[in-house]
């Protein structure tokens, strides 16, 4: 599929980079060029080009702004389970407590259980600063819980910003009531603008009172989606599309999704991997309909980039999700703990908690601008990809083995781009290295160079070291960013001094099992 | 003859709660069940059953052929 979707050259190489380097906390004085239409920034580090306007409502939204989701925090919470439109992607009867992916919940809520478990969170969780609604069903084919549920946090947690999503069938029956509850953020889920497409990924919707199948099911469908997101700009409402990937239906259409959205306005698009599993018991995952591999999914999402932002640190998280991303705490919001717990929502608090937030933002932009300064004036075709074990904040903070995913970055003279994450079983359960989960956790990150870990025992270093990976331990509690340039640096020394030579890593798999939740 | 709902198929999602134009559905002990009584199989209301036709679950709301078929108003 390489040929056919193309591989463009990236839109945003060293110029962007530099627009990367706008310190995070200077956004106030920030210029806005709003009219060349480039927004590529908008799910990076900095301003960019981004009105400020519009980085303001991102800036710390860690669904929309890749840097964001290092510091901040998201939660969902589950009012919504009615759905409106069947998908083959998804089975509806599954749920289970050890499961990560959309449509799955532990528990329903009411809207005022609901209410309740944000305050509580929100009190726990300073970072907390967004309220999502996604389900399990279709928050719009729910829309008096939904809405309910959105007017009650809003009257008792003024700060938390709040966003929906949809797949956007009824979207167009609410847009006054999405701007009267002051939602910041939409995103609707588009999978196709062909309605042949669509009817082998939609086997229905239920619309006006009666089930369309088919081509019809999917026109009515696109079309709805399509209106709806063109309405949410004339209103000022940001929106952000996802599209599932899913091989040899819509991957190479997902390259005109990407065009026709964001013609309409959409502000970053996420491409997902189809997450297919048999066990799962969905109509693709019993169909044998496999999904993308890593390189796959890198090629899609660098062919879509350019004018609009790609979102790449999506965790397909679950409907009923808390915490930072990649981190899930769920489990310990159940609503039977939520209704025990003694809440006191104190914004002080929180303001004075996301201040040190930002002043940590602030030494970490300063941190990636003293790293890249050392590539000045040098340039090398060399591209590769590294995947770091990190906790969150910019560092690279996690034990190898405790590692639950890795986050890759692409390293070229040009700059340290983030690419996405890879989800492993953790490879040390109880004090102890299991040899079958290093092979996965090698096949997970098998296209990376090397991995930066804070620490790393000798096993899995050898066996790292035997396979091609370079472990790297010496930036233990390092930026990211920064320790990637040096050793990046240092990595470009020794292919011109003969020490090493550079080969072309291979292909790695996306994980689709279980992110269990944070012990 | 009016429609029921296989219990052991119905997730609870609500779906068809709503719909429902002889508000005949409500939940019960995690599921949801319709009174047969109100039920008129929406003839006069809508061209398809709505707890069908909303279904996520195919095969889940079913005739309840115990019941003599319903017969609309003149």
């Amino acid at each position: 599929m390489n040929a056919v979707v193309g591989r463009r050259e990236y839109a945003d190489g060293p110029v962007a980079t530099g627009k990367m380097m706008q310190p995070a906390a200077e956004h106030k004085g920030c210029r806005t060029s709003a009219n060349t239409g480039h927004a590529s920034c908008g799910s990076r580090a900095g301003q960019g080009d981004l009105p400020t306007g519009i980085w303001e409502k991102v800036k710390n939204h860690p669904c929309y702004s890749e840097e964001a989701h290092h510091h901040y925090a998201r939660m969902h919470v589950a009012v919504a389970p009615a759905c409106n439109i069947q998908c083959n992607y998804c089975n509806r009867k599954y749920d289970c407590a050890n499961e990560s992916r959309p449509g799955v919940v532990s528990e329903k809520l009411t809207p005022e259980q609901a209410v309740r478990k944000v305050l509580a969170v929100a009190s726990t969780i300073p970072q907390m600063t967004v309220l999502g609604i996604a389900g399990p069903g279709d928050p719009l084919a729910n829309p008096e819980k939904t809405f309910r549920t959105f007017d009650l946090v809003a009257k008792a947690a003024p700060d938390i910003k709040l966003c929906l999503s949809t797949n956007g069938l009824a979207l167009p029956d609410h847009i006054d009531t999405i701007v009267k509850s002051r939602i910041e953020h939409v995103t609707i889920t588009i999978n196709m603008i062909d309605p042949e497409i669509g009817a082998k990924i939609y086997p229905w919707i239920f619309f006006n009172h009666k089930r369309y199948t088919g081509i019809d099911a999917a026109r009515i469908l696109a079309d709805r989606q399509l209106q709806g997101l063109e309405m949410l700009g004339e209103r000022g409402i940001l929106c952000k599309v996802n599209s599932v990937m899913i091989p040899q239906i819509n991957d190479h259409h997902l390259v005109e999704v990407n065009k026709a959205v964001k013609s309409r306005g959409a502000f970053l698009h996420n491409i997902m991997p189809l997450i297919s599993a048999p066990q799962y018991g969905t109509v693709f995952g019993l169909n044998g309909q496999r999904c993308p591999t890593a390189q796959q999914l890198k090629v899609l999402q660098d062919a879509c980039e350019g004018e609009i932002a790609m979102m790449r640190h999506c965790r397909q998280c679950r409907a009923d999700a808390v915490g930072l991303l990649g981190e899930d705490r769920s489990a310990e919001f159940t609503i039977g703990q939520v209704m025990k717990m003694d809440v006191k929502y104190d914004l002080e608090m929180r303001k004075a908690y996301q201040d040190r937030v930002e002043d940590e933002r602030a030494a970490k932009v300063t941190a990636y601008q003293d790293g890249l300064a050392k590539f000045t004036g040098e340039m090398s075709e060399i591209t590769l990809l590294v995947a770091v074990a990190t906790k969150g904040s910019g560092l690279i903070n996690e034990h190898f083995g405790h590692a639950k995913e890795f986050q890759v970055y692409e390293l070229s003279t040009s700059g340290v781009k983030f690419v996405g994450h890879r989800r492993v079983d953790v490879y040390c359960q109880d004090g102890h290295g299991e040899e079958d989960r290093l092979s996965t956790i090698i096949r997970g990150i098998d296209d990376c160079h090397a991995v930066f870990v804070a620490k790393i025992g000798g096993c899995p270093k050898s066996n790292l070291i035997k396979t091609g990976i370079e472990p790297v331990d010496q930036y233990a509690h390092e930026y990211i960013e920064k320790s990637a340039s040096a050793w990046f640096r240092s990595y470009l020394d020794r292919v011109k001094s003969g020490e090493i030579q550079h080969a072309k890593r291979g292909d790695a798999a996306i994980r689709q099992g279980a992110l269990i939740s944070a012990a | 003859m009016p429609f029921k709902i296989i219990a052991s198929q119905c997730t609870s999602c609500s779906a068809c709660e709503p719909l429902c134009p002889n508000v005949a559905i409500s939940e019960k002990a995690g599921g949801f069940v319709i009174e047969p009584a109100k039920c008129t199989e929406c003839i006069g209301y809508f061209e398809e059953p709505q707890c069908v036709a909303a279904c996520p679950v195919d095969g889940t709301c079913v005739i309840d052929t115990s019941w003599p078929p319903y017969q609309a108003q003149a």
